[in-house]
């Protein structure tokens, strides 16, 4: 379903070029659970932003579904996303003026759907979460967790074969924490594909597959180093290439 | 998407109303400004016969002595009066009117209504066919009635109207100073704006109630209005035939370049031969220039109202640029939601329109104010003390305009800051939110 060769992604400045990701080969296949790991400033959230289609790779190949994301103008981008991809950001990301129901019905709206089409999807959306009843309700009168759930319904309103979660449970106590990783363990079983970025060890314990990121390069904790693409330049490839192997 | 946009640039406005009122009043006061100033110009300017203002010609001819001639010299503004009869007489063109402005003394028939003072045009019978002017009852006089100096007139349907209650008065007589006329023709609602046929009068005037044969008018002696040059003073009445004064104008119709230049070369041979018999001392200098080009020529549009349109669209461009300063703002403050947007499957095209719909939406209700400060702007210019006052009225044209100029001006306004804000990088957006 993902699949990154060689990927690379480099910012330039003036004065300093950094380079976030090296390489990176990976793939993530239908009905996994991914969880990234790795220290801040590792990659991770490069990582998640090119396999979304939020940042252009410097180099490398990147196929979505069997698409070739680089070769895409902005609108075709924007409609893979659209159509494949439901992301859960760390800061909930919903629009404070919308109340629940528009939040949802945003990423439908660029979809092009009937009216009744979107407004079935919503309400199943927010049954799923266990949030209903609260559909005319905005943001701000939502706690924390509910407003994760709503995140979650908005990214799967849109029935998408990949979500991507950027921290999903970080900024919830851990109650709701257990809450939000239960519902996409859920939906990891109806078959959607979660690749999620944690720094929290419990949480990427849950997951099926684990994926260390250092220094902008990939390992994939569970299934050795087979999936994992060494940099020719620094052969001592990932930081910790001892605790994986 | 369109419906979504919409919804999306309302919400967006009342979410923060002080910033929304303010871009509306830049866009208001700007287009009002300017609006009430095209509105002006565009009365001003308009083409004031467009169907012929090609192809009626004034004549200009130069009789002055050679003394004081420079070359290079525009002719004279009017012709005299030997020249006008001489040249309608000839009848070299399609059509041909002499004529003055004038002014008389209405003696009422009815015994309630006193005496009363009119603007007046003295001319020729093609003066209606060439204009065509509109007639609501009988039809204008005859060359034959202007040969045999027949008392004859056309009036306007107010006149009728006033004197007698009605504009079925063909055949009725009128009297005009202390002289009764036949009435043969009532005109419908007409009157030119600019006065182009006669810009020695006033050129955004009300127009002239009473038209009588040029001949009648002298052998009646009834007052000139306009005027009058004369280059030696050695004559007592400007009017007589050889007298050396322009007071009249010459309007001839000339539906061809061909007419056009054979009628100059009719003038041409006319100047030679008022040389030859002592007439002319200068050297041929014809002018024969049409509606449009004469207009041009006399600078009609007054400066004032020039230049208070340049102020208005300036104006109108300090607004918007302030307009696209408030615009840049509201939009870059959204960042974040265009992120997220981005994120969801916006594409830059679509956060793009909707940032233009919004901004479309602001130059809408702008223009709104902007017509109530138009239409206030207009009644203070009808209530001033310029001569072009009574003309300043907005029409459907002015009307529609107003919002296409709100509307495309805003959006104009919108264009940077839609762009700006469709350039925003989502993964920047989603992380520091």
């Amino acid at each position: 379903m993902l699949h990154m060769k060689d990927v690379s992604k480099v910012y330039r400045t003036e004065m300093v070029e950094t380079h976030a990701l090296r390489d990176l080969t990976l793939e993530v296949r239908a009905g996994e659970f991914v969880a990234v790991t790795g220290p801040s400033g590792s990659g991770k959230t490069t990582f998640l932003n090119i396999a979304g289609m939020l940042e252009e790779l410097t180099g490398g190949v990147y196929t979505l579904d069997g698409v070739d994301v680089k070769s895409l103008d902005d609108k075709a981008r924007s409609k893979l996303r659209n159509e494949k991809i439901g992301f859960v950001f760390q800061s909930f990301n919903l629009i404070p003026d919308l109340n629940l129901f528009d939040n949802i019905d945003v990423p439908l709206r660029y979809r092009k759907m009937s009216r009744g089409e979107r407004h079935k999807r919503i309400e199943t959306a927010l049954e799923r979460v266990g949030l209903a009843s609260r559909k005319k309700h905005f943001p701000a009168e939502l706690s924390g967790g509910q407003q994760q759930r709503v995140a979650i319904a908005r990214a799967i309103a849109g029935n998408p074969t990949l979500l991507l979660a950027d921290e999903p449970t970080g900024n919830l106590d851990s109650q709701m924490a257990r809450e939000v990783m239960q519902l996409l363990e859920e939906l990891n079983e109806q078959g959607t594909i979660v690749v999620i970025v944690t720094h929290d060890p419990e949480i990427a314990a849950r997951a099926q597959r684990n994926v260390h990121i250092v220094d902008g390069i990939a390992a994939d904790v569970e299934r050795g180093p087979a999936l994992v693409q060494k940099d020719p330049k620094n052969p001592k490839g990932f930081a910790n290439a001892e605790t994986i192997a | 998407m369109i419906g979504y946009y919409l919804d999306l640039a309302l919400r967006s406005l009342k979410r923060n109303m002080s910033l929304t009122v303010l871009m509306i009043l830049a866009i208001g006061f700007g287009v009002g400004a300017s609006m009430t100033m095209v509105t002006v110009m565009h009365v001003l300017a308009k083409d004031p016969i467009p169907e012929k203002s090609k192809v009626l010609h004034y004549v200009q001819l130069d009789p002055r002595p050679l003394r004081g001639y420079v070359p290079g010299d525009e002719p004279l503004e009017q012709i005299t009066r030997r020249d006008a009869e001489t040249l309608v007489r000839e009848h070299r063109a399609d059509g041909q009117a002499i004529m003055t402005g004038g002014n008389a003394t209405i003696v009422p028939s009815r015994a309630n209504l006193d005496p009363f003072n009119i603007d007046a045009r003295w001319t020729s019978t093609e003066f209606f066919t060439m204009f065509d002017v509109p007639f609501l009852k009988g039809a204008p006089w005859s060359a034959q009635d202007d040969a045999n100096h027949n008392r004859v007139a056309v009036i306007t349907k107010e006149l009728a109207e006033k004197l007698f209650g009605s504009t079925d008065v063909v055949g009725f007589p009128i009297r005009v100073e202390t002289t009764e006329m036949r009435i043969v023709g009532v005109l419908d609602t007409w009157n030119p704006i600019p006065h182009f046929f006669d810009l020695m009068t006033e050129a955004y005037g009300q127009g002239e109630q009473l038209y009588v044969p040029f001949t009648t008018s002298l052998d009646l002696s009834l007052d000139h209005n306009g005027s009058t040059n004369c280059w030696d003073s050695k004559h007592d009445d400007p009017k007589a035939l050889d007298a050396p004064c322009e007071w009249m104008q010459m309007w001839v119709e000339l539906d061809s370049d061909a007419k056009l230049d054979a009628y100059h070369d009719f003038l041409s041979s006319y100047w030679a031969e008022q040389v030859r018999t002592g007439h002319y001392e200068r050297p041929v200098n014809i002018r024969l220039r049409n509606v449009t080009d004469y207009l041009d020529y006399n600078k009609v549009i007054p400066s004032d109202a020039k230049l208070g349109t340049v102020v208005a669209l300036g104006f109108l461009i300090v607004c918007l640029v302030n307009t696209i300063g408030l615009l840049l703002t509201k939009f870059l403050r959204r960042s974040a939601e265009i992120g997220v947007r981005r994120a969801l499957g916006a594409s830059k095209g679509s956060i793009f329109m909707q940032l233009l719909v919004e901004a479309g939406m602001i130059g809408l209700v702008g223009g709104l104010f902007g017509l109530g400060l138009a239409a206030l702007g207009l009644w203070a210019i009808r209530h001033g003390a310029s001569a072009y006052g009574h003309l300043a009225h907005l029409d459907m044209a002015m009307l529609a305009a107003t919002f296409v100029l709100a509307v495309v001006s805003s959006i104009l306004a919108g264009l940077l800051p839609a762009w700006r804000g469709c350039q925003v990088t989502p993964a920047l957006q989603l992380k520091s939110h």
